[in-house]
């Protein structure tokens, strides 16, 4: 039996519009045999999370390059509890400092991809650990 | 006896034969083929004689510095006569914050200011928009009304100094404010001098800070000219910028290509207004990219100025030489940096410089080696600046104009991207222009295409980047700048302030005018020094041209 794509949802929190990054991880995400759903450019925490549960996704990766990331990724594990859906992991890339990591880690956010990270080992990363929910 | 002179056929032949004999045998005795591309793909052959630049002929194609097409330079002294403009991008935090770095930089042989704006401003939201939570002072200073301005230039005389400002949706606003402020400190509008970016096509091409959709934007645009050739004359009021476009994936001919054809559209919607080539054309500026791929960024700069020469003087008819030039602003660039190893970021940063340099540029902004995790820290610009000027008083590069002017593969290089540059303006043309283009998604697509296929390179190998994915090893973390937490509160208790304390009446009025102007389609310049002036917030504004204009949805794709 064939094993059931894994759906990621792509999200751009904060209000900066560098998309390059995200648009090439949802190209490569695809390009690997994932299902991709991308939001476009500034959604609220509000919106990803509900995005999130609506679209059924295994996974969301959050891109954000703004340095808002202290306070919306927190907002977003938060929500997530708070709808119940903590059981989808979240995982993020972008412009993010050192010292941050550990930090939103501790929040909750699971994985944390810098700048020059390969497609090959966000995939990896994903397939190592993600299965589709419920379903695996 | 008169020396024999080799033909250029003859060289072709012997070119052929060298390849075929001797070259080629010998790279079979070396390492395994690889392909020898910039970083834009493009290939390179392994050598360039006078056979690759056939028809060439120096005073058509190059001439001399001050000369059309340009090439060489716009200036006849270039950098002899007036080193580039060292104009390093800050702001962050509050204005306070930001106007001491001005000062800093300003005490340590920095010639220019550049204003970085925060994402709200950028966006036209307040500071305490819900959409700004998490943003305030962070990518830049936060600008909320006229009392911000008045201190972030605080002790700075505007009459001695010039100032770009990175703003574009909101631009006219801004240079609203800046005018005020000039106004304030008895300075004329009339010799202040900067620039605007203003350049609203590669914000939906690329950058992606747009507010309003296209067609009106350019209208704002394009009231910018006209007032500006009026009432602030020394004023860029564009400037029309590569950067983004290139750092959003481009190659380094789809940067070239898409930012001279923004720059033909905005040519184009300010004489449909019924403005006078002349008139506005020398105050049209370019900012460019300067990426790791040295040969391919110094022929990028020195097509640009060859097309955009014979643009405004053939298809646009200027008779102006100072409307045939392509002043531009260079920034080195930023994707390039990466996160492993940054002091290694010294050193391309460098590099990058020194093509801007050696490509004829009028200002530079060197990046920090920190720029992968944030705004860069004291230290970090301070290495930024010095290596410009290293590069201005060391290395002797500036010597002479245009060195490597001559260089058989530097005129092949750049024949080669202007030919392709300007098939992909043509195909833009045949479209119907630019702003249809970028309603149509073509050339957002060109270089979402461009980025991932730079990416796979990488990913496989094909392109090295040095600490990343060859080289690697462990590094200790860095210095960082931090934002003090305390800047948003102290923001918004700010523009509260404002919008309790002043002129209630003036506020609310001068914002009912600007929408009737607005709905009139008049020019919304004065209108918009009226509202900054009576200190209604740029929020208000920009809500108040929202109301008129609508808001732009991009459409979402990948």
């Amino acid at each position: 039996m064939r094993a059931k794509k894994i759906r990621v949802l792509v999200a751009k929190p904060g209000l900066d519009g560098h998309d390059r990054g995200a648009k090439v991880i949802c190209r490569a995400l695809r390009d690997a045999g994932m299902e991709v759903i991308y939001t476009g450019l500034r959604r609220t925490p509000e919106e990803i999370v509900s995005a999130a549960i609506q679209e059924d996704a295994d996974l969301i990766g959050l891109s954000i390059l703004s340095g808002a990331h202290p306070i919306l990724f927190p907002r977003i594990i938060k929500l997530l509890k708070d709808k119940g859906a903590e059981e989808i992991p979240v995982i993020a890339g972008g412009i993010i400092p050192e010292n941050d990591i550990a930090r939103m880690k501790k929040v909750g956010i699971r994985e944390i991809f810098l700048p020059g990270t390969s497609t090959q080992e966000i995939v990896r990363w994903i397939q190592e650990n993600i299965g589709r929910r419920g379903k695996k | 006896m008169k020396k024999r002179q080799t033909k250029a056929p003859d060289i072709k032949k012997a070119q052929a034969s060298w390849k075929r004999n001797r070259y080629a045998k010998a790279m079979d005795a070396c390492a395994p083929a690889k392909a020898f591309t910039t970083v834009s793909g493009k290939a390179i052959k392994e050598l360039y004689t006078p056979a690759d630049l056939p028809g060439f002929d120096y005073i058509r194609d190059l001439n001399f510095p001050g000369e059309y097409p340009f090439t060489r330079g716009i200036h006849p002294t270039m950098h002899r006569g007036r080193p580039w403009t060292m104009r390093q991008f800050s702001g962050f935090g509050t204005a306070e914050d930001t106007n001491r770095r001005y000062k800093y930089l300003l005490a340590h042989g920095q010639t220019g200011l550049s204003v970085a704006f925060h994402l709200p401003t950028l966006m036209g939201v307040a500071s305490d928009h819900p959409l700004a939570k998490g943003e305030v002072g962070k990518c830049g200073v936060a600008i909320d009304s006229l009392v911000d301005m008045e201190i972030l230039f605080r002790g700075i005389p505007l009459d001695k100094i010039t100032t770009s400002m990175t703003i574009n949706a909101p631009a006219a606003v801004l240079w609203a404010m800046y005018i005020a402020v000039a106004e304030k400190q008895g300075v004329s509008p009339k010799v202040i001098s900067g620039t605007i970016q203003n350049d609203i096509l590669k914000e939906y091409i690329a950058q992606k800070t747009f507010v309003f959709p296209p067609r009106p934007s350019m209208k704002l645009i394009i009231d910018t000219f006209e007032y500006g050739a009026k009432e602030v004359p020394r004023w860029n009021t564009i400037s029309i910028s590569g950067y983004h476009i290139r750092e959003a994936g481009a190659t380094a001919v789809q940067e070239l290509a898409f930012t001279l054809r923004d720059g033909i559209e905005y040519v184009e919607w300010g004489l449909e207004r019924g403005l006078e080539i002349d008139e506005f054309a020398p105050r049209l500026s370019y900012f460019f990219n300067s990426h790791n791929d040295f040969f391919e960024e110094i022929a990028k700069f020195r097509a640009a100025r060859r097309i955009w020469a014979e643009v405004m003087r053939h298809r646009f008819g200027a008779r102006n030489p100072r409307s045939w030039w392509l002043r531009f602003h260079t920034q080195t660039s930023g994707v390039s940096l990466v996160a492993q190893q940054p002091y290694n970021n010294v050193v391309r940063v460098a590099v990058q410089a020194l093509a801007a340099v050696l490509g004829g540029t009028q200002s530079l902004h060197t990046n920090s080696l920190d720029e992968t995790y944030a705004l860069p820290s004291e230290e970090a610009v301070t290495i930024a600046l010095r290596t410009q000027q290293v590069i201005a008083h060391e290395s002797g590069v500036a010597n002479a104009i245009d060195p490597l002017g001559g260089s058989y593969f530097v005129e092949a290089l750049t024949r080669e991207m202007e030919n392709e540059a300007k098939s992909y303006i043509k195909k833009i043309d045949d479209m119907g222009g630019m702003v249809k283009a970028v309603e149509l998604g073509f050339p957002q697509k060109e270089i979402a295409d461009s980025a991932y296929w730079y990416q796979k390179a990488v990913d496989a190998g094909e392109k090295i980047i040095v600490g990343v994915n060859a080289f690697a090893m462990e590094h200790e973390p860095i210095p960082l700048l931090e934002i003090d937490r305390t800047v948003a509160r102290q923001q918004v208790a700010r523009l509260r302030k404002v919008r309790k304390t002043r002129n209630q009446t003036a506020a609310k009025g001068s914002l009912a005018d600007l929408k009737k102007a607005a709905r009139d389609d008049r020019n919304l310049m004065p209108y918009l020094l009226k509202s900054v002036k009576a200190y209604a917030t740029l929020g208000e504004i920009m809500d108040t041209l929202k109301d008129v204009y609508g808001e732009y949805q991009e459409p979402v794709t990948f």
